[in-house]
């Protein structure tokens, strides 16, 4: 059986996708460094820049450490700057992610979510973006392909904001995103260019009539205020995320939120998880449905800033919840969107039971009898009120 | 800087010269000392003070800004062997 294709529709891999993206929205500068499973977008970018597809300056760095320095420095010369990376990658960039932030630069950053060593392992887990979930970068994850071209004409919008000033990461999935074809709807460029619009630097480096100075130091009477600054434009970037959100729905017919809640409203049970594997938890939630059993899924978009009022909101009449980590925060007591979605919960009056999954490490298989076994577990939950586990790994390894 | 309030963000400094404005001197634990009938004022010394703390006036050499002085000793140090005008000498010293 073949599926006609619908007009207007493209086959891409997520990596084709970001790739692609990048060239409609043309920034001055790109210094990225290869590494798997986001190579494929500084490859097909290069190709860009190389055919004159793209007015942009590609820095070919020696590290990952030196392409987000470089980012950071054509930033505060006032260029409009994007990057992407994969695991060590965002890792050796550690350090200077939180200067691109504390800098309040808006580079846009493609994670292409990688697990990281040790032992050595290319496919997908979320410990490479999790692990820079305090750098004071804005996070948004992306389920599909589509989303992640969303995303990242929004990621433009968002830390360009006025309001906002900060880095942002947009994350999908390595390999079930980055190397998967999907079909997708492309906007056209000149819709992409007048959407994302010019981008004007506050204070360019460059500009030698009014000089200024970018990394001085600050003593205990200012550094606090500076970080004080940064916080409440983080805080602040939230409503930014919602209004591009919709204003990209009027205007492209695909909406977004802060969050997706799929057969949410009457649910008992619920799953809370991030990117691609919310589809997968979907098939199951359709399956179960079917059964007449009233379970369903909260997949947060925005990571940072956390929304914690509205995932408190959304999972306000939920029984028994279920929050699946694709990454261990090593800290003996489940992953980080666990941690932080039972601690947004805290403020409920009637809190659900909440429990703590960690499931995919490495590029694990995650299917849909997993998710149907978390949700048999969590509808028990929801009529004994009792938890056995409050934490464990979904090993799924048939032998 | 500014008032906190209006303090602009990401810690950047919208203006140049303010380095002027922020005294280094107390940082100094061996101050420099000029022996004039030395100084040839060759304005090596002037080249190299990492602080731009060498006044000159008129193409001579006349002395340190020790509001901006570190004591690093970087003059005293170039200062050339056949001349070597410049000493160290510790604050406590006369």
């Amino acid at each position: 059986m073949t599926t006609p294709a619908i007009k207007g529709q493209a086959g891409l891999t997520g990596n084709s996708a970001i790739a692609y993206g990048m060239k409609q929205i043309n920034p001055d500068v790109c210094a990225a460094y290869p590494i798997t499973p986001s190579t494929g977008i500084v490859e097909e970018f290069s190709g860009y820049v190389a055919d004159g597809a793209v007015d942009t300056e590609f820095i070919t760095v020696e590290s990952e450490h030196s392409a987000m320095s470089a980012c950071i420095g054509a930033s505060a010369a006032g260029a409009r700057v994007m990057t992407a990376t994969s695991s060590q990658g965002l890792a050796y960039m550690w350090e200077m992610l939180y200067i691109a932030s504390g800098m309040r630069l808006p580079i846009v950053l493609t994670d292409v979510n990688r697990a990281l060593s040790a032992p050595i392992n290319i496919h997908c887990d979320h410990s490479d973006s999790m692990g820079a979930r305090d750098a004071g970068w804005i996070q948004l994850y992306s389920e599909t392909v589509q989303e992640a071209y969303d995303n990242l004409l929004q990621a433009v919008r968002i830390a360009e904001h006025k309001d906002v000033m900060l880095p942002v990461m947009v994350c999908l999935d390595g390999f079930i995103t980055s190397h998967a074809i999907e079909n997708i709807t492309l906007i056209n460029d000149a819709d992409v260019k007048e959407f994302i619009g010019e981008y004007q630097a506050a204070h360019p480096l460059l500009d030698t009539d009014n000089p200024v100075t970018y990394g001085a130091m600050t003593l205990p009477d200012t550094y606090m205020e500076f970080k004080h600054q940064q916080s409440k434009a983080i805080a602040r970037s939230k409503d930014v995320v919602s209004e591009i959100g919709k204003e990209f729905g009027k205007k492209f017919g695909r909406e977004y939120g802060l969050m997706e809640k799929y057969k949410l409203d009457d649910a008992d049970a619920a799953i809370v998880i991030l990117n691609s594997a919310a589809g997968t938890t979907k098939v199951a939630v359709d399956e179960l449905r079917k059964a007449g059993k009233k379970v369903g899924i909260l997949k947060p978009r925005l990571f940072r800033p956390l929304p914690y009022r509205e995932i408190a909101d959304a999972l306000r009449n939920v029984k028994s919840v279920a929050v699946l980590d694709r990454v261990d925060s090593m800290n003996g007591f489940g992953g980080p969107l666990f941690n932080e979605t039972r601690s947004a919960l805290y403020e409920l009056e009637k809190r659900p039971k909440v429990i703590s999954r960690i499931f995919g490490l490495g590029g694990r298989d995650y299917k849909v009898k997993d998710a149907v076994q978390v949700f048999d577990e969590l509808l028990k939950i929801a009529d004994t009120g009792k938890v056995e586990s409050l934490t464990k790994y979904i090993m799924n390894k048939e032998s | 800087m500014t008032e906190k309030k209006n303090l602009p963000i990401g810690g950047i400094i919208t203006q140049g010269g303010t380095a002027h404005e922020y005294v280094t001197g107390g940082w100094r634990k061996l101050r420099p000392v000029l022996d004039k009938g030395k100084c040839t004022s060759c304005l090596i010394c002037w080249v190299m003070c990492p602080d731009s703390a060498i006044i000159v006036e008129e193409g001579k050499m006349i002395g340190f800004d020790m509001e901006h002085c570190k004591g690093c000793g970087i003059c005293a140090e170039e200062c050339p062997d056949k001349v070597k005008a410049i000493t160290m000498k510790e604050e406590t010293e006369q």
